[in-house]
């Protein structure tokens, strides 16, 4: 399988009054060609940063201090700003989550659409404006031609969310970063956009990246998901491995606060506490002091990442051959039980074995 | 589009009605007579002079009177200059007035846009700092200061410029600038505020990440979005415009109507006066016109009732 994208120890710091955050953490993943990878994590673990960095999107007080994205043999952090707006637009795009405000409110549609074919110089006005037209349709909004000229405040949410994902896929990217693009949107509008990032990704063949906090949402579309926690992440692996075999507590954690169609409690689990203060980041594992397994090693060293199968991989203490055996929560030992099932009757191996394959 | 400006023109219509009923009144109620040396003059002389202008009926038939006249294009004669007919006045005067106000507000308007945009793209540098600063100056110096310091040092010891009179488009040159400077002024603070909220905005953003240069951005998204507050100040600022041109104009020795204005006034003469309220509220209600059309122009959210499309 071939990596598209390639980040290796990215540090990303931002200067406010109070000192410097430290919003990434050496944080690592790849991408592979046609792969959807989601990127899943609370509010202010990172993961806006992370994709903004890739297309060098990030706020004045940002600066990266360490690492490097690798796109196509060349590294992204060590372009001019030239080598980057020829990037942005046309080989990566992405897609902005408030639908409502991310389209220019005095530009008609299909103008906004064309414009990145044309600052390409893809192709002239009049075939860029045919491409729009054609992207509109196959985002599904409704007589294309005709709507062409109309306004932003003329669309409706989940209309509008449509021709900011046409604006993101106009000039065919090879990598789409989708930055939360159906937080905004109601939850029927929501499927029906995870299904068009689906098709459209099988029609223009393109890799994707998802970043999201509702995990029911990464089930329908990722191929291999990565858990970020208070600037690191802390887990990856398909998303059979993560949704039935997660190790890490704070992905126990996160799929025990997701409702399920057998919960039976009246009030939905949350994790306790809050996440660390990333203006000074503790010693160890992060997640330590919200942690029911905490061990004594966790408050003091940062946990590496152990193998749990050549996919999969978890930053936690309990996975080292000393720690004790923890018992999962039984919500979590009920999905490794159903996944053991599944394994052996064969229903999902076909996708892990694909996986497995494409690593070899 | 046609039928709303129809219903507007009708508005105007009404506008000017009350505005000449409620000048005509006020007018009547200032102290004094249009006679200058009214204690030299007999009673008799008065009440001839009085008959001959009709001011000897009572005020409601005189607005009457007045309205009829109107509604036939007659503006009436002025009592002070030379018995002129008020129509003529106005025409042989506006021009020189209407020339600078116009240029006044295009030079002023242009550059506030382009000192604020600069400012906002370069925020908290020197460059916003200066732009700040003439923002400042040129909101707080009152303009027939600048007319002076311009006369002072660009006509009179430079000798660029003329120092006076109206000859040429060189003398509505200093003229101009002084007035200028409010609009400008105004303008630049009104288009670095929003232009820095616009700049922050997720369209902008998204433009960055088409591959728009810093540059293509502000031009093609920016700009447009950040000129809404803009075009709403005009209007005011057109009416400081016209306030101001008098005293600019005496300062020049313009041949202007600002100055005609202030004299009929402190003479009594009542039909320069109607006419030239009517002048400069007509002005006004056009300027205003104008802006709600630049408005919808500008903006495709804020549509005309009565054009096609929704809202």
């Amino acid at each position: 399988m071939e990596k598209i994208l390639d980040v290796k120890n990215l540090k990303i710091n931002f200067s406010t009054f109070a000192g410097q955050v430290q919003a990434i953490r050496d944080v690592s993943f790849h991408l592979n060609k046609g792969e959807t990878l989601a990127i899943v994590g609370e509010s202010g673990s990172g993961k806006s940063v992370t994709v903004r960095s890739i297309m060098a999107l990030l706020a004045n007080n940002a600066h990266i201090d360490g690492g490097e994205i690798d796109f196509k043999g060349q590294d992204i952090l060590k372009m001019s700003p030239r080598e980057i707006e020829k990037i942005r637009g046309n080989d990566i795009s992405m897609i902005f989550q408030d639908p409502m405000t991310s389209l220019d409110p005095t530009m008609p549609i299909g103008k906004q659409v064309a414009e990145p074919l044309l600052i390409h110089g893809s192709m002239n006005h009049a075939n860029a404006m045919a491409r729009a037209e054609e992207v509109l349709k196959l985002v599904g909004i409704d007589n294309a031609k005709n709507r062409m000229k109309d306004y932003p405040h003329q669309f409706s949410g989940g209309q509008r969310q449509r021709i900011v994902i046409a604006i993101a896929i106009v000039n065919y990217p090879e990598i789409l970063l989708a930055d939360e693009p159906t937080t905004a949107l109601d939850v029927t509008i929501q499927a029906q956009i995870i299904d068009l990032m689906k098709d459209l990704q099988h029609k223009i063949g393109t890799s994707i990246i998802f970043i999201t906090h509702d995990l029911g949402v990464v089930a329908g579309i990722a191929d291999r998901v990565a858990v970020m926690y208070a600037g690191k992440i802390i887990e990856y692996g398909t998303v059979d491995e993560i949704f039935y075999d997660p190790k890490h507590p704070y992905t126990w954690g996160l799929l025990n606060s997701m409702p399920t169609l057998d919960t039976s409690s009246k009030r939905l689990y949350a994790i306790p506490g809050t996440p660390p203060n990333l203006l000074d980041p503790p010693a160890g594992d992060a997640f330590a002091p919200r942690n029911p397994y905490t061990m004594e090693i966790d408050h003091e060293a940062m946990p590496p990442f152990f193998k749990v199968t050549d996919t999969h991989y978890a930053a936690t203490w309990l996975l080292h051959p000393d720690a004790p055996q923890v018992d999962p929560p039984l919500a979590i030992k009920k999905r490794q039980a159903e996944y053991r099932e599944l394994l052996a009757s064969g229903q999902i191996g076909s996708h892990k074995a694909k996986e497995v394959d494409q690593n070899a | 589009m046609g039928k709303y400006i129809l219903k507007r023109v009708g508005y105007m219509v009404l506008t000017m009605f009350i505005i000449a009923t409620a000048t005509f009144f006020l007018m009547k109620l200032m102290p004094g007579s249009p006679y200058a040396n009214q204690a030299k003059m007999t009673t008799e002389q008065i009440n001839i002079m009085n008959h001959q202008y009709g001011l000897d009926k009572p005020a409601y038939q005189q607005y009457w009177i007045y309205l009829v006249g109107l509604l036939h294009g007659d503006f009436g004669t002025s009592f002070q200059f030379n018995n002129q007919p008020v129509s003529y006045l106005i025409a042989s005067r506006i021009g020189p007035s209407m020339q600078i106000g116009v240029q006044a507000i295009i030079l002023g308007t242009l550059l506030g846009i382009l000192l604020g945009a600069i400012a906002a793209i370069r925020k908290n540098t020197w460059v916003d700092t200066v732009a700040t600063f003439f923002a400042i100056i040129g909101r707080s110096i009152p303009n027939f200061v600048f007319a002076v310091l311009l006369q002072f040092f660009l006509a009179f010891k430079l000798r660029i410029f003329p120092i006076a009179l109206w000859e040429g488009f060189s003398s509505s040159i200093l003229p101009t600038i002084a007035l200028a400077m409010a609009p400008l002024a105004t303008t630049a603070r009104f288009m670095r505020t929003e232009m820095v909220d616009v700049l922050n905005s997720d369209y902008i953003e998204l433009a960055r990440a088409k591959g728009n240069t810093p540059w293509q951005t502000v031009a093609k998204h920016a700009l447009r979005n950040s000129l809404i507050p803009v075009v709403t100040i005009i209007g005011p600022m057109a009416v400081d415009l016209m306030v101001g041109s008098m005293v600019v104009e005496n300062i020049f020795s313009i041949p202007g109507i600002g100055d005609q204005f202030v004299k009929s006034i402190t003479t009594n003469d009542y039909p320069t006066i109607m006419g030239l309220t009517l002048l400069y509220s007509f002005m006004l209600v056009v300027v205003i016109l104008i802006v709600d059309i630049l408005y919808g122009l500008i903006d495709p959210r804020i549509r005309l009732s009565g054009s096609e499309g929704s809202n």
